[in-house]
C-alpha cells in the first residue's frame, strides 16, 4: 500500500516536472511568435512546420556553446547560481492541486503532489527564496552591472513581497484556510446560486494587486529592472554563456507557467468550470477530473498569454516609478483591501 | 513496529540536522568572506525551518522560511554586497583590541564550558496534542490565551518601525 503511494506520488511529480518544462520550452516560442504577432512580423518559421521545433533547437544552441567562467569570478558560487534560480523554479509547483480526485479501478488518486496545511504560505516562502539565485549568480560574476542587476531584483523583490502577502491575507479572510485544495474546492463550479463562486469575483481588488505582484516577482516586463539592457548591459546574467545562461532564462518561463497556476487556482477556481458537475456525471471518475485538469491548463496558457500581452505593450518602469508603485500605491491598497475585506464579511 | 522505526528514524534525522545547524554557524563565523558568511547564515536558517517541520510547527516553519530566508537575509545580502566589503578596506584592529578580545572571549568560553557541565539532560517533553504548531491551533492560542502579549509585542514593532521612519528621514529636513 505505501508502496503504492509512494509510486503513484512519483510518477505525478515527473509529470508535473515534465509538464513544466514542456511548458516552459514553448514558453519561450510562444513568447517569440506572441511578439512577432504584436510586431507585425512572422516570427521563428524555419525549424520545422510554423517553426514548432524552434526551442528544440535553441535548447542544442544552449548546450553546444562554450561555457565561460570569468577569471576573477566566484566559481562555486557562479554555479550556485542559476542552479539555485532553476530549482525554486521548479519547487512551487507541489502544492497546487491539478484536479479533482481521480478513481482509477478501485484507487483514489489524488491530483496534487502534497496538501500541505500551508500550501499558500509555501508558495509564499518559494517566491521569497527564488531571489537568492539571481542574487548569488551576480555577485558571483565579479561585474559591476551584474551586482546592479543583482541588487535591484532584491530590492524589488523584498518590496513587492509585502503588497504580496497583504493581498493574501484578504483572500485567506474569505476562505479562511491556506490549504490550496481546500481553496480551490471552495470554488466548485462557477455560480452557487447567489453569485459567482471563484475567488476574483469576491475579491477583485484583490487579484489586481497580486497579479501585479506576481509579474514583478517573476520579473517579468514591465518589473523587469534586474535585466534591463538598456541600463545594465544584461542585468544579473551579464556574464553568463552557455547552458548556465539557459537555466536563468528558463526559470523566467517555469515561474511563469508556476505563477499563472497559482493566480488560476486561487482566484479563477484552479481546476473548476461552470457545469462541471454535469460533465463529471457523463464521464465517470476517472475521466471527468481529467476535463477539469484540462480547464486549468486552459487557463494557464491564458494567463502566459496575459503576460506575453503586457509584456509587448507595456513600456518597462524607472526604477523610482517601481518602488512609488510598490511602497504607496500597492501596499495602500492592500490594507484597504484588508479592511474593506473585513468590514463586508462582519456585516454580511 | 512501525512507530518505532518511525522514531528511530526521527531521532536520526534530527542529530543530521542539528549537526548540520551547528556545522553551518560555525562556518558563518570562521568563512572570511562576509558575503559567504551570510549564505552560510541563510544555511543556518534553512537547517532550523528543518527542525520545526520535525517538531510538526508547519507553520513556525514557513515563517521561519519567508521572514528570515527570504526577507531579512535577502536584506543582510544586500548591504553587504553594496558594501563590498574586503581585506583591503577592512581597517586593522590596534594590538590592545586584540589582547582583550581574546581574553574576553576567552571568559565567554569559561563560562559556557562550566554551564555545559552544571546542565543535567532533562526529560524529553512529551506534546500533549500532536497538532500544536499547526495553524489553527497556533491561531487560537495567539488570538485568545494570549492576546494581550501579542498586541503588546505588535505595539513595539510599530513603534520601531515608527522609529526608523523618523531616522530615515531626518537628513531631508535638514537639508
Amino acid at each position: 500500500m505505501e508502496f503504492a503511494l509512494i509510486a503513484q506520488k512519483f510518477i505525478l511529480i515527473v509529470v508535473i516536472f515534465g509538464i513544466s518544462l514542456l511548458a516552459a520550452m514553448y514558453s519561450t516560442y510562444a513568447e517569440r511568435k506572441v511578439a512577432a504577432f504584436f510586431q507585425d512580423r512572422v516570427g521563428p518559421n524555419r525549424a520545422g512546420p510554423l517553426g514548432i521545433l524552434q526551442p528544440l533547437a535553441d535548447g542544442a544552441k544552449m548546450f553546444m556553446k562554450e561555457e565561460i567562467i570569468p577569471t576573477r569570478a566566484n566559481p562555486f558560487l557562479f554555479i550556485v547560481g542559476p542552479s539555485l534560480a532553476i530549482m525554486t523554479a521548479c519547487i512551487g509547483s507541489a502544492v497546487i492541486p491539478w484536479g479533482q480526485q481521480m478513481v482509477i479501478g478501485s484507487t483514489v488518486v489524488d491530483l496534487q503532489v502534497t496538501d500541505i496545511n500551508v500550501g499558500v504560505l509555501y508558495i509564499f516562502g518559494v517566491v521569497s527564496l527564488g531571489v537568492y539565485g539571481i542574487m548569488i549568480g551576480g555577485w558571483a560574476s565579479n561585474n559591476k552591472y551584474s551586482l546592479l542587476g543583482a541588487i535591484r531584483a532584491a530590492s524589488q523583490n523584498i518590496s513587492y513581497e509585502i503588497a504580496m502577502g497583504l493581498s493574501i491575507i484578504a483572500l485567506l479572510m474569505i476562505t479562511g484556510t491556506l490549504s490550496l485544495r481546500d481553496i480551490t474546492a471552495q470554488q466548485h463550479g462557477f455560480w452557487n446560486g447567489h453569485w459567482f463562486t471563484w475567488n476574483v469575483f469576491k475579491q477583485p481588488l484583490g487579484f489586481l494587486l497580486f497579479m501585479v505582484c506576481a509579474f514583478a516577482e517573476t520579473n517579468r516586463s514591465p518589473f523587469d529592472l534586474p535585466e534591463c539592457e538598456t541600463e545594465l548591459v544584461g542585468g544579473y546574467h551579464t556574464e553568463y554563456s552557455s547552458m548556465k545562461l539557459g537555466f536563468y532564462l528558463f526559470a523566467e518561463y517555469i515561474n511563469m507557467f508556476v505563477s499563472s497556476a497559482v493566480m488560476a487556482t486561487l482566484y479563477f477556481g484552479g481546476y473548476n468550470y461552470p457545469f462541471m458537475d454535469v460533465v463529471n456525471a457523463h464521464l465517470g471518475l476517472t475521466w471527468g477530473p481529467l476535463v477539469g485538469t484540462l480547464v486549468l491548463f486552459i487557463k494557464i496558457v491564458a494567463f502566459i498569454f496575459f503576460f506575453m500581452w503586457v509584456r509587448w505593450t507595456i513600456p518597462r518602469f524607472r526604477y523610482d516609478q517601481l518602488m512609488d508603485l510598490g511602497w504607496k500605491i500597492l501596499i495602500p491598497l492592500a490594507i484597504v483591501n484588508i479592511v474593506i475585506t473585513g468590514l463586508i464579511y462582519n456585516f454580511k | 513496529m512501525r512507530a518505532k522505526d518511525f522514531v528511530i528514524i526521527q531521532m536520526s534525522l534530527f542529530y543530521f540536522i542539528a549537526f548540520l545547524s551547528i556545522l553551518f554557524a560555525l562556518l558563518v563565523i570562521f568563512s572570511k568572506n562576509p558575503v559567504h558568511s551570510v549564505l552560510y547564515l541563510i544555511l543556518t536558517f534553512f537547517t532550523f525551518t528543518i527542525h520545526y517541520i520535525l517538531l510538526n510547527a508547519q507553520f513556525l516553519a514557513v515563517v521561519n522560511f519567508i521572514v528570515y530566508m527570504g526577507a531579512i537575509m535577502v536584506l543582510f545580502l544586500f548591504v553587504i554586497m553594496l558594501l563590498n566589503l574586503n581585506k583591503d578596506t577592512e581597517p586593522v584592529k590596534k594590538a590592545v583590541v586584540k589582547i582583550a578580545s581574546v581574553v574576553g572571549g576567552g571568559c565567554l568560553l569559561a563560562t559556557i564550558v562550566a554551564s555545559v557541565k552544571a546542565l543535567g539532560i532533562s526529560e524529553p517533553v512529551v506534546l500533549k496534542t500532536a497538532d500544536l504548531g499547526l495553524v489553527k491551533h497556533l491561531g487560537k492560542v495567539l488570538f485568545g490565551e494570549f492576546l494581550l502579549p501579542f498586541e503588546v509585542s505588535s505595539l513595539l514593532l510599530f513603534s520601531a518601525m515608527v522609529g526608523a521612519v523618523l531616522l530615515a528621514t531626518k537628513d531631508k529636513s535638514n537639508a
